[in-house]
């Protein structure tokens, strides 16, 4: 631990003096003695600013009280307290992949862009620009606001046993048809090896399912009008790939499989592919928790018959419009999403940042335990990322009305008339949404 | 209070007797109102909103719009809530049957003397102490299909894996397993109450008249222990229908919508979906259900008594 702390700091040096000289010009502490609450969502990331908290806390003199919060639970209390009108906390984690749509419209959280523009508000280390593109036009809201600050994006890449491929003679697909034909060629239920563990726990399938469909002609499961696409051609296709994966090349009971149980049954050695969020790479690689360490393969998502994708899903950090404090949560946004933090989550496993800046740290890389393939696959992965899921309000609706579709398709029944009957009861949900 | 406001006597003069319970009410009116007060906050209150919100269309974040009788309507033409009902009325039936079959047999054999019986009881009763949602996360680790020790434990013998909870098949009865390895000993810790009580005369005289145990047991325990039972039968079916985080945590209602309760369902519509409107047409429905079957097992109890 003191050494990866040691090395994180010897990384982060000249982003530190590059601050520090920064600091001189710009007021830190304007906010001195004021106090802030801080909502994040438990995951590495959260671990790590709660940290190294204290850092911001001597930076500005603000003190801060946080809480991390299980992700589900996270976001209901989020909605809920933005709902009363007066939330307990001034900065928040969110979602952008749940709740992107639902606190835009609400307007709950304020735009950044006049916080961004304002040098007395801004630290001149903040570097905007540094932020992927992707990422600031994944938190962008349609009406162009900037209401959240980007600060994790999470792309769906395919980890692969290298050891399976190889004593089978197994290449790694092309094409995300070609994904299926290795899953079958690589699944051996009398040795207990599947070629293929995926998402099968309904709402939590959509995500795998979208990494098809983004593959395909249509790529978007609502279009730009508002309407559902999901029982088109191209759906049938991507659930059609999605059933074949989950019935013949995927481990008895995968249909209640959330992420868990498949990172445990690939760190185990029990599965040839698994393609699921970078974020969850750690474990892998971990000689404690998994059977598989050194000889894990991060692969790009391969591309499909329309187009070369691969999910996009995120976080980032809120202020809300009630905050009392917006002053100093801004400040403590700034920190959060700075380059040494966003280093520490490239350099941790924790995921991949939403700066720009820890992808071009060829130090940071060499000096990690993750192997050369996992950051490229992460670099190559930003390039191509895609929204897997439809940017509406009623997004878990959708998860859950498709998600239980896809249950029903791998238990055998008809692809195209469970695609119909979810669309059809979906539809009104999203009319309704949508007429406000 | 003088001696005679109480008896209407003054000064040696018969006056009109006052009733004493009105005196009394008007007087000490005012020691109920911290409970009256409670009363009004968490019970009376949230009911009152539930069924206000329940005639409202209102999602979080958007505008509130009274629909009257719509949400009703709209609750018993969904297919999904129709098979959470039934769903709900099966766990309900298993998580009751098999904890009360378990719990009397246990109750019966822990009454009986043997070498280190304290010991017996107090593992028996072990799984009661744990908390729901530790004991479902490891229980859910161990029915993973391919890693789990129960699979591991049948296939060892020489018997066919199991699906477990990933299976709509055998999901609900896998999740009454967990219920009743967790609620048994409450059931067990009730009736050997009652059987310590029970008085020994019938069985002298039974045994006099060439009883055996079974009909012993068939004729004078069961009866005496009668209303034990029907007490826990009474908590068991409270606990079975509220059932949440059990099934929540291993599940999430899943595969599909193979476990989802009506609790579930309420679950996703308010916390979800933000459906508080259609959530509270739930609640309101669930609780006539709960009523219903209350009313049922006071009946059961009252024949009990009499019996």
């Amino acid at each position: 631990m003191k050494r990866r702390t040691l090395l994180t700091a010897t990384l982060a040096a000249p982003a530190l003096v590059e601050s520090v000289g920064a600091q001189q010009a710009f007021d830190w502490r304007r906010f001195r003695g004021e106090k802030i609450e801080v909502s994040l969502t438990a995951n590495p990331r959260s671990q790590l600013l709660l940290r190294h908290q204290k850092e911001f806390e001597e930076l500005t003199g603000i003190r801060v009280g946080s809480e991390s919060i299980p992700e589900q639970q996270s976001r209901q209390k989020v909605v809920i307290e933005f709902a009363s009108g007066r939330p307990s906390f001034d900065v928040v984690g969110i979602s952008l992949h749940v709740s992107k749509r639902l606190i835009g419209r609400a307007k709950w959280t304020t735009d950044l862009r006049p916080l961004i523009a304002d040098p007395t508000m801004t630290s001149p280390d903040f570097d905007f620009d540094d932020y992927g593109k992707g990422a600031v036009a994944y938190a962008t809201q349609p009406d162009g606001r900037l209401d959240t600050l980007p600060e994790f994006t999470d792309y769906h890449i395919i980890y692969w046993n290298k050891e399976m491929f190889d004593a089978k003679g197994v290449a790694y697909p092309r094409t995300l048809e070609e994904i299926y034909t290795a899953a079958k060629a690589l699944t051996d239920p009398s040795k207990g090896q599947y070629g293929w563990v995926g998402r099968g726990l309904k709402n939590a399938n959509i995500t795998l399912w979208a990494a098809f469909l983004i593959g395909t002609k249509q790529r978007d499961s609502v279009s730009s009008d508002m309407k559902l696409l999901t029982d088109t051609d191209d759906a049938v296709w991507a659930s059609e790939l999605y059933t074949k994966l989950m019935r013949e090349c995927a481990p008895p009971g995968s249909i209640g499989f959330n992420w868990n149980e498949c990172q445990t049954t690939f760190s185990q050695g029990r599965a040839a592919m698994w393609l699921d969020g970078v974020g969850f790479a750690a474990p892998l690689e971990d000689k404690t928790k998994s059977r598989i360490a050194g000889k894990v393969g991060y692969g790009v998502a391969p591309p499909g018959p329309g187009h070369h994708h691969c999910g996009l899903y995120g976080s980032s950090f809120g202020i809300p419009e009630a905050s009392r404090n917006r002053g100093p949560a801004w400040f403590y946004a700034q920190w959060a999403t700075n380059k040494i933090n966003q280093l520490r989550y490239f350099t941790n496993g924790a995921g991949a940042p939403a700066r720009q800046s820890p992808l071009r740290n060829e130090e940071a890389i060499r000096s990690s335990h993750f192997p050369r393939e996992f950051f490229d696959c992460l670099i190559e992965s930003g390039r191509i990322a895609y929204p897997g899921l439809p940017e509406i309000v009623p997004v878990t609706e959708f998860r859950d009305t498709l998600g239980v579709a896809l249950t029903n398709m791998i238990g055998g029944a008809d692809i195209r008339s469970e695609l119909r009957k979810a669309t059809d009861a979906f539809r009104p949900v999203l009319e309704k949404s949508e007429q406000g | 209070m003088s001696a005679s406001a109480g008896t209407g006597v003054a000064g040696g003069v018969a006056t009109p007797a006052r009733p004493l319970r009105r005196n009394y009410a008007r007087r000490y009116a005012g020691f109920i109102v911290p409970a009256a007060v409670v009363v009004v906050a968490v019970i009376v209150f949230p009911w009152v909103f539930t069924l206000y919100m329940s005639v409202h269309d209102w999602k979080i974040g958007g505008a509130r719009s009274y629909v009257g009788l719509e949400n009703y309507i709209t609750l018993f033409s969904d297919e999904r809530f129709g098979w959470a009902v039934l769903r709900t009325l099966w766990f309900t039936l298993l998580a009751v049957v098999a904890p009360m079959v378990l719990g009397v047999l246990a109750a019966v054999c822990f009454h009986r003397k043997f070498p280190l019986r304290g010991v017996a009881r107090t593992i028996f009763i072990l799984p009661m102490m744990a908390t729901p949602v530790a004991v479902a996360l490891v229980w859910t680790m161990m029915f993973h299909p391919q890693l789990g020790v129960l699979n591991w434990i049948l296939t060892s013998l020489g018997l066919p894996p199991s699906a477990w909870v990933y299976d709509a098949s055998t999901v609900i009865p896998t999740l009454v397993l967990v219920e009743t390895w967790h609620w048994t000993p409450l059931v067990m810790l009730i009736v050997l109450g009652g059987l310590a009580s029970l008085p020994t005369d019938p069985y002298e005289a039974a045994k006099i008249d060439g009883a055996n145990g079974w009909q012993a047991f068939r004729h004078i325990t069961l009866p005496l222990l009668m209303p034990f039972i029907v007490v826990s039968l009474i908590i068991r079916t409270i606990d079975a229908l509220k059932a949440f985080d059990t099934i929540f945590v291993i599940t999430q209602g899943g595969p599909g919508t193979a476990s989802e309760t009506i609790n579930i369902l309420l679950y996703l519509q308010a916390f979800a979906f933000y459906q508080m409107g259609y959530a509270s047409a739930i609640v309101v429905v669930f609780f006539a259900i709960i009523i219903l079957l209350a009313l049922a097992l006071l009946w059961t109890r009252s024949r009990a008594r009499i019996a």
